[in-house]
Parts: C-alpha cells; sequence; structure tokens
C-alpha cells in the first residue's frame, strides 16, 4: 500500500533556468531526483541536504517546506499525526540522526558576558598575548618543591597532562557512524589546530596511525577494536559510558555498513551487525567503573590521562564526583542536545537534561567536595558557537567538545537522515562513490579555519573582559549575567540576574 | 557593614628596613600624601610590623565595632576562644575631617592550647577571623597578626594616619593605601590594607578574575565576606604561602604567571616549576590591572600585573627599600637613593628583613 505520508519538501526546478546537465541528479544520493527528458524530482524521498541546490551552476533548484497545511491543532501538531502515521505504517520505533531539534529553552542564549568600563582597562588582543591554551588531566592539590634559596626543583610528579592550544576538541564520531575520510579530516585538523580527535567506539583505522598523540581512544560496552596497542596509541582513553543523545541505551551499525575496512578498524566480521550493549557488562556500578579505569591506566603505564563520559541526567552531579572518585582524570559530560548518527526519536527527543545545568551542578558539586582539581570537565552537547564556549568555560568547563558543528564545517546540512548511510556530502557514509565526495584535505582546511576563527573571538571576548588567560575565565560566573531566568535557575547555573552588579 | 565590590583607583607606598631599625609613622604618611590626587577621600589606611614587641607572640586583634553590642558580643566570643592578655582602645586624636569612626579598639590574644587538637594555631586564629566577620554583626577585623597592626578608614590617608597617629608607632615595614573608589559606601572595613594573620595588602586596580578566585579560595575554607577584590589577594597568600608552603618566589608564578610563550623558552626544570603552577594553580592568577604591596612580619613584596597596567616604582638606599605607585612619593622621604627603577610586568620585588632580625 502507498504511503499516508505526504512528502517533507518540494523540490521545484525551474526549467527555463536548467540546461539539463544533470549533475542535480549525480548528485542526490536520495534518490529524489530522476531524469525523464527533463530532471523530475520526487518529492517524497528528498531530505533537504542541500546538495542538488548546491551544485547546479545554474541555480535552478529551490526546495521548500511542503506547505500542505493541516487542520489547524495545538496539541495534535503536524509532526505528531506524521509521526503516528509512520509507526502506523511500520510498527516500529522511530529512528533519527543528529541531535535533539524540540524547541527546550537553550540557556546558552538566556546569558550574557561582562566587559570593562573605565576602572580595569579592557585589553587588545591584536597586540597583547591572548593565552587560550589547556592542559587536561588531573591535577594534585598543591605542589611541593625541595631545595632552597635559588637552587629549588619541584617534588610533585603531575598526573599525565594533555595541552590543548584550544579548549575545543573533536567530539567522538566513530568510523562507522561517519567516514574514513572525514575521520581524517579531523585528524588533521586536530593535529594542525593542536587540539584533539576522539574516535569514537569504532577502533582506529591504521590510515591514522600518525595522528595517534592527537587523539582520544574510545573504550564503549562493544570495546570495538580495543587492544593494548589501541589504548596506547592515543593521548588519552576515554571510556564512553553514555551519549547525550541517547543516555542509557547502547548502539547499532547495521551488518550493511560493515564492510572489509570497518570491519578490520572494529574487528568483528564482514556483514555482521556491530552492537553496542546499552550498559558495559563488566560495569554494573561504580566500583567496577575504578576497576576498568585502572586496568586501563595499568595497560597505558599511568601514561594516558582516562576520561569517562556519561551523558547529562538528573543526578549527573552526584555521578561526575564517583567518576572523579573512582579515579577519572576527565570527565566529559555530553548535554540532552548532543548529536547521534542513529537514535530513537523517544530517547532523543526525551531523556537527558541541558548542558549548561549538568555542567554548573557538577563544577559545583566537586567544588564542595574540595575535588575539582582531581579532574578536568569536558562538555558538549551541543556548542554550537563561539559564545557557547566562553559561557561553558566560565560556568566551568575546561574545555569544549564539538560534533555537529564540526560536521557543519565540513559540508553536514543537519538533514538528521545521518542513519541511513546516505549521506550526500560523504561524511555519515560508507559508500566509497559518496564518500570520496568529502576530501580530507578540503574538510581539514575548512575545520581549521572554523577554530581559528572561534579561538579569535574567544581572544577578543577574554580582553574585553579585560583578561590574557584562559584560566581567568574558567569558572568565573562573576563574569556571566542570566536574563529571563527565574531564581532557581539562576541559583543552579550559580549566576546572578542582569542589572545586578557585583 | 558590608558594602558592594568596589573598583578603585588609589596610590600605594611602601618602606622597609632590612635591618629591622624601627621608623615612625611620619615618613610613610608623608610618602603617600605626596600622591593626594590619586585618592578621594573615601579610605586610606596603614600596615605596621614590628610596633608590639612587648607582646610580640600575641595575636594583636586591631577590632572595628558598629556599636557597643558589636563589642560585647565580640569580647564575649573572644573569652570563649581566645586568652585575652590585654584590651584598650587604639589612641586616635580629633580634627583633620575625620568623622563617624567606628569603635576602634585592639585586644592581645593568646590561643588555648586545648584548641590545638585538630588543627594548627594559625588554622585556628583564621577561623575565627572569617567567623567574626561573617557571622558577628557590626564586628570587623581590621588586623590580627602578631607585632603588627592595621590602622584604616574612611578620608584622606595622610588625615587617616594623623587620627591614628602613627608618628607614636615605631615599625621596620611601613605600607599605605590612598583609595579612590568609584562608587562609596563609607565604610571604615572597606579600606586598606586587608589582613589576614600577618599578611596585609594594599592594592592599586582591580581583579578581573576575582569571580574565579573566589571560587578557588571557597574550595579551602576561606570566606569571602567583603565581597571585594584585595580581599583574595591576602587570602591567596595565605593559602600558597603558608598552607601550601610555596616559596615565596613560586607563589608570585602563580600569581603573575609568566606567558606560555616565555614559558617555552625556559631551561627544562624551569621550564617544568612554571608548567606545572600554570597547571596545579591557574585559579589562582590574578588577572586585570593591578600593583600590590604584600607585607608580612619578614619582608615586603611588590608586584605587578603580567602586563603593567598599573605603575610601580621601586628604589633603593643604604638598607631601606621603598615601593611606591610613583617615583616623586619615594623622593619626598629619601633623597640621594642608591638605585630607582620600575619592576617589570609580573616580576616581583622581594624584600626581605635579615634573619637576625627579630
Amino acid at each position: 500500500m502507498a504511503s499516508q505520508l505526504p512528502a517533507e519538501f518540494n523540490v521545484d526546478v525551474d526549467h527555463e533556468k536548467c540546461r539539463k546537465c544533470k549533475r542535480c541528479v549525480m548528485n542526490c544520493s536520495f534518490s529524489a531526483i530522476e531524469f525523464k527528458d527533463k530532471v523530475i524530482p520526487n518529492n517524497r524521498l528528498c531530505v533537504a541536504c542541500h546538495r542538488c541546490a548546491t551544485f547546479c551552476p545554474e541555480n535552478a533548484i529551490t526546495i521548500r517546506e511542503n506547505p500542505l497545511d493541516y487542520k489547524d491543532g495545538y496539541n495534535w501538531s503536524p509532526e505528531i499525526r506524521k509521526n503516528i502515521l509512520k509507526q502506523a505504517e511500520s510498527g516500529g520505533i522511530i529512528l533519527i540522526g543528529m541531535g535533539n531539534p524540540k524547541p527546550y529553552p537553550i540557556y546558552w542564549d538566556h546569558m550574557l558576558i561582562d566587559a570593562c568600563q573605565v576602572t580595569n582597562p579592557s585589553i587588545d588582543p591584536l597586540r597583547e598575548p591572548m593565552e587560550l591554551r589547556t592542559y587536561l588531566g588531573a591535577k594534585p592539590e598543591s605542589l611541593w618543591f625541595d631545595g632552597e634559596n635559588g637552587n629549588i626543583s619541584l617534588r610533585t610528579e603531575l598526573a599525565p597532562q594533555v595541552k590543548l592550544d584550544i579548549p575545543i576538541v573533536f567530539a567522538a564520531m566513530s568510523y562507522g557512524a561517519i567516514s574514513l575520510n572525514a575521520h581524517k579530516a579531523l585528524a588533521m585538523a586536530a593535529r594542525r589546530m593542536g587540539t584533539l580527535m576522539n574516535t569514537g567506539e569504532g577502533g582506529l583505522h591504521e590510515d591514522l596511525a600518525g595522528y595517534t598523540d592527537r587523539i582520544i581512544v574510545q573504550v564503549a560496552s562493544g570495546r570495538f577494536g580495543v587492544t593494548s596497542k589501541y589504548l596506547n596509541n592515543s593521548a588519552l582513553v576515554e571510556i564512553k559510558i553514555g551519549q547525550g543523545a541517547k543516555p542509557g541505551i547502547g548502539g547499532h551499525l547495521p551488518g550493511e555498513k560493515v564492510g572489509e575496512d570497518i570491519s578490520k578498524t572494529r574487528m568483528i566480521p564482514v556483514g555482521t551487525d556491530a552492537l553496542s550493549p546499552a550498559p558495559h557488562h563488566d560495569i554494573y556500578s561504580i566500583e567496577d567503573l575504578s576497576q576498568l579505569i585502572y586496568a586501563i591506566k595499568e595497560t597505558t603505564d599511568y601514561k594516558k590521562p582516562v576520561s569517562v563520559k556519561i551523558a547529562a541526567v538528573h543526578n549527573v552531579a552526584a555521578i561526575a564526583s564517583g567518576i572523579v572518585r573512582a579515579g577519572a582524570d576527565i570527565v566529559m559530560i555530553d548535554g540532552f542536545r548532543g548529536g547521534t548518527g542513529a537514535a530513537p526519536m523517544i530517547i532523543r527527543d526525551h531523556v537527558g537534561i541541558p548542558i549548561e545545568l549538568a555542567l554548573a551542578a557538577v563544577d559545583d558539586r566537586l567544588r564542595q567536595e574540595g575535588i575539582r582539581n582531581r579532574a578536568s570537565i569536558l562538555v558538549g552537547g551541543s556548542i554550537r558557537q563561539s559564545a557557547d564556549v566562553v559561557k561553558a568555560i566560565a560556568l566551568g568547563a575546561d574545555a569544549c567538545v564539538i560534533g555537529t558543528a564540526s560536521l557543519i564545517a565540513m559540508g553536514c546540512r543537519v538533514c538528521q537522515k545521518c542513519y541511513t548511510g546516505n549521506c550526500a556530502w560523504g561524511i555519515a557514509t560508507q559508500k566509497p562513490e559518496l564518500v570520496r565526495r568529502l576530501n580530507p584535505e578540503i574538510g581539514a582546511d575548512r575545520l581549521c579555519n572554523l577554530l581559528s576563527a572561534w579561538g579569535h573571538e574567544i581572544q577578543e571576548v577574554l580582553g574585553s573582559l579585560g583578561i590574557n588567560a584562559i584560566e581567568s575565565l574558567r569558572g568565573s560566573r562573576e563574569r556571566l549575567r542570566g536574563v529571563g531566568l527565574n531564581q532557581e535557575t539562576l541559583d543552579i547555573l550559580g549566576i546572578k540576574h542582569a542589572g545586578i552588579g557585583q | 557593614m558590608k558594602c558592594d565590590g568596589i573598583p578603585s583607583g588609589c596610590a600605594i607606598s611602601g618602606m622597609m628596613s632590612e635591618n629591622g631599625r624601627r621608623i615612625d609613622g611620619t615618613e610613610i604618611i608623608r610618602s603617600i600624601a605626596c600622591m593626594h590626587d590619586r585618592s578621594n577621600g573615601l579610605g586610606g589606611g596603614f600596615a605596621a610590623y614590628g610596633i608590639y614587641p612587648k607582646r610580640k607572640d600575641m595575636y594583636a586583634f586591631h577590632m572595628m565595632f558598629d556599636n557597643a553590642g558589636a563589642k560585647e558580643a565580640t569580647e564575649e566570643f573572644f573569652k570563649d576562644y581566645f586568652n585575652v592578655d590585654k584590651d584598650e582602645v587604639i589612641p586616635t586624636q580629633k580634627g583633620y575631617g575625620i568623622s563617624n569612626p567606628p569603635i576602634l579598639w585592639r585586644y592581645f590574644l593568646e590561643v588555648p592550647e586545648n584548641k590545638l587538637e585538630f588543627l594548627s594555631e594559625r588554622d585556628y586564629v583564621t577561623k575565627t577571623v572569617m567567623k567574626i566577620n561573617s557571622e558577628i554583626e557590626g564586628s570587623f577585623v581590621a588586623s590580627s597578626g602578631k607585632n603588627m597592626g592595621a590602622f584604616k578608614g574612611v578620608g584622606y590617608p595622610e588625615d587617616i594616619g594623623r587620627f591614628y597617629k602613627l608618628e607614636e608607632y615605631s615599625a621596620y615595614i611601613w605600607t599605605a593605601h590612598g583609595r579612590f573608589p568609584t562608587n562609596t559606601p563609607g565604610w571604615w572595613g572597606g579600606a586598606h590594607p586587608f589582613t589576614l594573620l600577618d599578611w596585609s595588602v594594599v592594592h592599586n586596580g582591580e581583579i578581573s578574575s576575582y569571580g574565579i578566585n573566589k571560587r578557588y579560595l571557597e574550595m579551602f575554607g576561606y570566606k569571602l565576606e567583603l565581597r571585594t577584590d584585595t580581599e583574595v589577594i591576602a587570602y591567596l597568600f595565605d593559602l600558597l604561602v603558608r598552607r601550601h608552603k610555596l616559596p615565596v618566589d613560586k607563589a608570585i608564578l602563580a600569581l603573575a604567571s609568566p606567558f606560555w610563550k616565555d614559558i617555552d623558552r625556559m631551561e627544562p626544570e624551569q621550564q617544568k616549576i612554571a608548567t606545572a603552577i600554570r597547571q596545579v594553580y591557574g585559579s589562582s592568577l590574578l588577572n586585570g590591572p593591578f600593583s600590590v604591596i604584600i607585607g608580612h612580619s619578614r619582608g615586603m613584596i611588590g608586584l605587578n600585573d603580567r602586563i603593567k597596567l598599573r605603575p610601580m616604582t621601586a628604589a633603593r638606599k643604604d638598607d631601606m627599600l621603598y615601593m611606591a605607585s610613583e617615583e616623586s612619593a619615594i623622593r619626598e622621604i629619601a633623597q640621594d637613593l642608591d638605585s630607582v627603577w620600575s619592576p617589570r610586568a609580573g616580576t616581583a620585588v622581594i624584600g626581605m628583613v635579615r634573619a637576625e632580625v627579630e
């Protein structure tokens, strides 16, 4: 039976302008454009990835949301009706890609940053040093020195530290979820910008062997590609407990994506589904996590910081505290807006809490317990712009991770169809003819441009705040003010309302 | 009695005899008076070291009380927490445009031994200072060190100095402050120097990193009640030097760290130390414009921010070390200087009294 679902988009081709070069036909990876004497779109298949429109030399293609109106109804929104239709036809869970798009409050947009006037001078970042360097890793509470008078040496030995030239790290996205070319672009950009990329849970492809000092290797519940060599060939190791887009559930890379290369990298047979269980089956409690942390530290001879990544959930502060006490050097918190290659829509859109509140709660809790120094805090999900980075650091983060933003820089149009494997931009796909569309060199250039731009913007803000080192912003909530937030939210964020002075 | 934070302009001056010679307060008053225009009459103060030789082993608490009730409550508190050896009014004289002073009283205190089972004497005194300032309404500890005291109030610094009759005190270190707050609660406790134990701080500038410095100190139990940025400097010195036992020059590396570009060019051992300090003590970095003089019983430290956004000149003559916002303030009291220099940004001038000085 034909689907009752209406098309989401209308593709309008201006046949006056079209000179029938068929470039759109070749570029559409969703088979939404055919050629029968002229270009004929199949609206039902269009996902608004903009590939055809971008590559049309005549600007003859326009994509619009299908204007088909539904009978007005605030409660039964068109989206809800369409989802019911889908499930009535399929009987399945609705699968979706990318982060939560629902109109929940975005707290970043309710915080404003301070600036200097008269009594303290602002600093010009074009003329004065403006330092963004950040070190990830556990810090001791204090330092001890030996010797005296001019001949003093450091007695304290620090836990391993990883240097970031800019406090922005590329988020975990596995080879499998995204293409090898995307991984290469991320690794090259991380090297050039002095930051890190994250393998995600899919293992490390041998082509990235030259970048290992810039790579976070992940150990997730599927343990794909995890060997002692994998753990040691890294800047740091991350245990993935949860993901902001799908807290509490596992992952599933369908067998058709597991080709020769992915099979080798993940160490599973070609064509088998790669299943990540919801929990780690050797971690059923915090003491089990501690064992895994120390197993990894033993394997890496205590030379790599170990990070634990969790989704932001209601009790995140207590959980983070437990993780720090279990021996983690870094806690990575992923907010409920974090991206994903594939997640059940019900989980993505309804589970977890905003990263702004989770971050504030965790930083507060670790300070109250006097253990904030024992772990760095990384946050993501979702960091959309440099202003979000500044606000996150002021709330207490050491650095931010960006996933979706880095994909957009490489060409992603956030069409949310990552799980189909048909990504027209060569990012979330394993089809060789599509992967080829993403040139790793160009992708890396674009990523570097994005980070450089954000770095300059962060420096501008630091200068206007009258400070010249990122550590003077970190946790300095005094430099933030809330607008349009109620008292309870302000208390959780630990900031004052705009209009209140010092 | 609490007030809002006060960004300030200000003048500072300090003088010290390395040989421990006691000098009366007339010179430091002349020096700070020379920079009259840097203040606006809303705050002035002095710290003096070596002024109570007869009771040099006792904690000298200089107190400010809003009213007799606050004094009574504090005295009850002292009875519970200390042995009070002596208490007396802090002598003052009328005139000089000083109005509405609080009740100014000083107490010489010893810590009963039975109180020190679980913490050091100095931690104990620190706690009591925090307790009085935060819990006893209308009562404020102006200073709490041994053989030293802070004399401060609302007025021009030279008038405050004469009001307190500083010519009658002899000290081997004097520091002074004249204040130019841009908004003005006339609050005596808010004048500089800020003190804790024998640390005193006079400060010209504004700490733009106050927010994180405060949260960092709170992690170690400090209560920042005054809501003014200068307070964090005194507490950071207390934390780093007294509690964490960092050598003074290493504490300086934490508070006014070298830039990474310079650290990257250091010799390996120096580089290792500077890097570790920035990694571990990043939250104690003082950022924003400042010049400060920190006094303590063994010396005086002058420090500028990392890009020298506030003035500071230093000079030597014989056994004397001078520091001031302006060179004129030094030349006003010492001619024929042996050397005069402007300390580089982020580079401390560390003066120490000789080891044999008591």
